[in-house]
């Protein structure tokens, strides 16, 4: 589904991805780990198409198509999901206003109809449901006066609602209390599917122990030195990064 | 009032008036001021001496004032001499019956707009007295508004028909100096609307003017009276247009509201005449003075504006509290884009016990435009327990506008219990790739925040025209953003 090879990538005049390659098919779950400033982020935001991310080397493909040639609109309507590790505030607009702007922009790519008004919020409704999201969030302002579990959670509702078929989720661990992270988990899990493949970039196992990954990647200087199962990760909370690093410039 | 010297200047005048009546048989005057076009302007729409007599007293007031400096705006001194105080379309007798007998250009112009004055009149239920540059050429609905005793017709004609109502309130809301446009206006206002809701109605409907700005080179005065007697109440819209043009054009404009006892008039603007093109070329220099004198008990006036238009804008829209427990109301939109520059904002002055006034003012700046809020909250000594809130916010897109706050308050009296808020946000460029990422285009994004910010001055306006102007705060952004 999702093809990097040989990624390059630089913010300004400091390079962050060098020669980054990742292969995520349809139905698996990839954890992203690797200390601060090792790149996990700068991926998330390359792959999204954020502008401030200048692509110098390699190539990404999503469904056999290049990527890196489409809007970061067009990513998402083709199903490129990517939730935010610092969610933006847009006072004044609500949620339920973006998020139906959102799911219409992706089902008119699709080439369907607008969704009806009482099948959207009964939609939103359930969906909140199950993620402990009290209904009154939809007439919130976008993540306006929200804590730090409230916009997290708020991102996996968009998640829940816009059904991507790649989900990449950066550092939405971070900052949660327990009963987060586990609303957070039980809207990751749900999303699971054959179809679709889920990217987590995280810092610490613990978003590991809800969501079971397929792989384990470390990421270190822009660049993937080890792949491995779940049980990396153990190993990481463990020795720390350090090894790795050691591992990798010898 | 008249005394010896000005029944001989009258005597002086209707010479003058003679001498004008080949030249007045032309379309428009030819450019220039002085006492013999405000006497032209006069004769033209016959109006008795009275009023004459008060234009040339405005003229020669103004003769002795300054055009004023202090607005945080920038523009080449206006000419007033190179300025047509007077333009008429085709053959003033043979004036439009009815919408079919309107030019279809105008119509035209009203549909490209989304006001089809037909379907809008039909539907809506709206009366229409379209302003065709100076010269009403549309009035409907006359009969269902004579039928509730409301007078609505255009300013020229509520001289000839109701002249004791026009008497006895034109200018006591604004007076003729009360500043060098208003001076101006006074002189040579060539047309414009009249209400009188009388007392204890309630307006079977929503009244409606569109004012275009038509002929090139010609200054617009309009000037509106509106009057709320005792218990009634109105919903007033007015809706401006301009076709595009490079030269700049002066609008002057006077609107004055009177509520009586328990009388309330709520007031909306849509205004979005020519603001120039990208370089700044062209575009309307908008001074008007709007003004609203609650002068009875428990009356209220609430103005609701959005202002995407003109390339210079100077405007105060305003109230008196002077009634007890009167209430006065500004909601605000502004946008300036390009090169556009203005300086709005709002006065309450506080003179009865127990008034209230709320200001909420949402400025959205793009390009290279500069825009101010400027508004005077003054509570007078006699004006026990007055209260203001005010809200100001400031958004801007891009890095090369500007936004400017100058509150100014004046506190006379220490029960008064005044807030203020201020903030300015910029459309940063995360929120845009946030909402880029939910697959919504950048053109949409700035939109939905946009529309988000104004939000709480949409909904003051009546709803068909709410959307309206949502959809030309959408065109009028076009473009602003990469």
């Amino acid at each position: 589904m999702l093809e990097i090879k040989n990624l390059r990538s630089r913010i300004g005049d400091t390079e962050i991805l060098r020669g980054l390659s990742l292969s995520v098919n349809a139905g698996e779950v990839h954890a992203i780990m690797g200390p601060n400033g090792s790149g996990k982020s700068t991926l998330a935001q390359v792959v999204a198409g954020h502008q401030d991310y200048e692509v110098t080397d390699g190539s990404v493909t999503f469904k056999g198509n290049d990527l890196l040639e489409l809007e970061p609109e067009e990513r998402a309507r083709e199903g490129i999901f990517l939730g935010f590790q610092y969610p933006v505030e847009i006072p004044g607009v609500n949620n339920a206003y973006l998020l139906k702007a959102a799911l219409n922009a992706k089902r008119k790519h699709q080439g369907l109809g607008e969704i009806d008004a009482f099948e959207f919020l009964k939609m939103a409704r359930e969906k909140m449901a199950s993620l402990g999201m009290d209904p009154k969030f939809l007439n919130r302002g976008v993540n306006e006066g929200f804590s730090g579990g409230e916009k997290k959670r708020n991102e996996i509702l968009q998640m829940a609602m816009l059904e991507p078929e790649l989900a990449i989720l950066d550092e939405t661990d971070s900052g949660l209390d327990i009963d987060a992270l586990k609303a957070v988990a039980t809207g990751v899990n749900a999303l699971r599917s054959p179809d679709r493949a889920i990217v987590l970039v995280t810092h610490y196992q613990r978003l590991l122990d809800y969501i079971e990954p397929d792989f384990v990647h470390v990421l270190s200087e822009g660049r993937i030195v080890k792949s491995g199962d779940k049980t990396l990760a153990f190993e990481l909370e463990e020795k720390g990064y350090d090894w790795l690093r050691e591992a990798a410039s010898a | 009032m008249a005394t010896e010297s000005e029944n001989l200047e009258s005597l002086v005048n209707r010479r003058y008036e003679h001498g004008f009546v080949t030249d007045i048989a032309t379309e428009s005057l030819p450019p220039g001021l002085d006492e013999d076009v405000v006497r032209a302007i006069s004769a033209r729409k016959k109006e008795p001496e009275w009023l004459l007599e008060w234009r040339l007293q405005a003229y020669r007031q103004w003769l002795e004032m300054e055009e004023p400096e202090w607005a945080h705006i920038h523009y080449p001194k206006i000419n007033y001499d190179e300025i047509s105080y007077y333009a008429a379309p085709k053959s003033d007798d043979d004036r439009p019956k009815s919408l079919d007998e309107v030019d279809p250009k105008l119509l035209e112009t009203y549909d490209k707009l989304g006001i089809p004055l037909h379907e809008r009149a039909r539907l809506a239920g709206v009366a229409v007295d379209a302003v065709f540059d100076s010269v009403s050429v549309a009035t409907t609905f006359k009969g269902k508004l004579a039928d509730a005793g409301v007078i609505f017709c255009s300013f020229s004609e509520a001289v000839i028909e109701h002249p004791e109502l026009v008497r006895k309130y034109l200018g006591t809301v604004v007076p003729r100096r009360d500043n060098y446009f208003a001076a101006l206006n006074s002189a040579v206002f060539s047309d414009g609307s009249f209400v009188y809701i009388p007392k204890g109605v309630r307006c079977p409907m929503e009244l409606s003017t569109y004012f275009r700005i038509n002929a090139a080179n010609t200054g617009q005065f309009e000037r509106t009276l509106i009057v709320a007697d005792e218990g009634s109440y109105v919903s007033y819209l007015e809706g401006c247009t301009a076709p595009m043009r490079d030269e700049n054009q002066l609008h002057a404009a006077i609107v004055e509201l009177v509520t009586l006892d328990d009388a309330e008039i709520k007031y909306s603007t849509v205004q979005n005449w020519y603001p120039g093109d990208e370089n700044g070329v062209g575009g309307i220099y908008n001074f008007v003075t709007k003004r609203g004198d609650c002068r009875g008990a428990n009356s209220k006036i609430s103005w609701t504006q959005v202002e995407t238009g003109s390339a210079i804008t100077w405007k105060y829209p305003s109230c008196i509290l002077r009634g007890e427990n009167s209430v006065g109301e500004f909601y605000s939109v502004a946008v300036t884009n390009n090169l556009q520059q203005a300086d709005t904002g709002t006065k309450m002055i506080h003179i009865g016990r127990n008034t209230r006034s709320t200001i909420v003012s949402k400025g959205i700046s793009a390009g290279r435009a500069q825009q101010s809020y400027r508004g005077l909250v003054r509570v007078m000594p006699q004006a026990v327990g007055a209260r203001n809130h005010t809200q100001c916010d400031s958004l801007l897109i891009g890095k090369d506008c500007g936004a400017h706050t100058f509150p100014y308050m004046e506190i006379k009296n220490p029960s008064a219990k005044i807030e203020h808020e201020a903030t300015t946000s910029k459309i940063s460029a995360n929120q845009l790739f946030y909402c880029r990422q939910r697959g919504i285009s950048e053109e949409d994004a700035v939109n939905m925040i946009v529309n988000g910010f104004c939000k709480e001055v949409f909904k003051e306006l009546p709803m068909e025209f709410a959307v309206e102007a949502q959809a030309l705060l959408n065109v009028s952004l076009e473009g602003a953003v990469g």
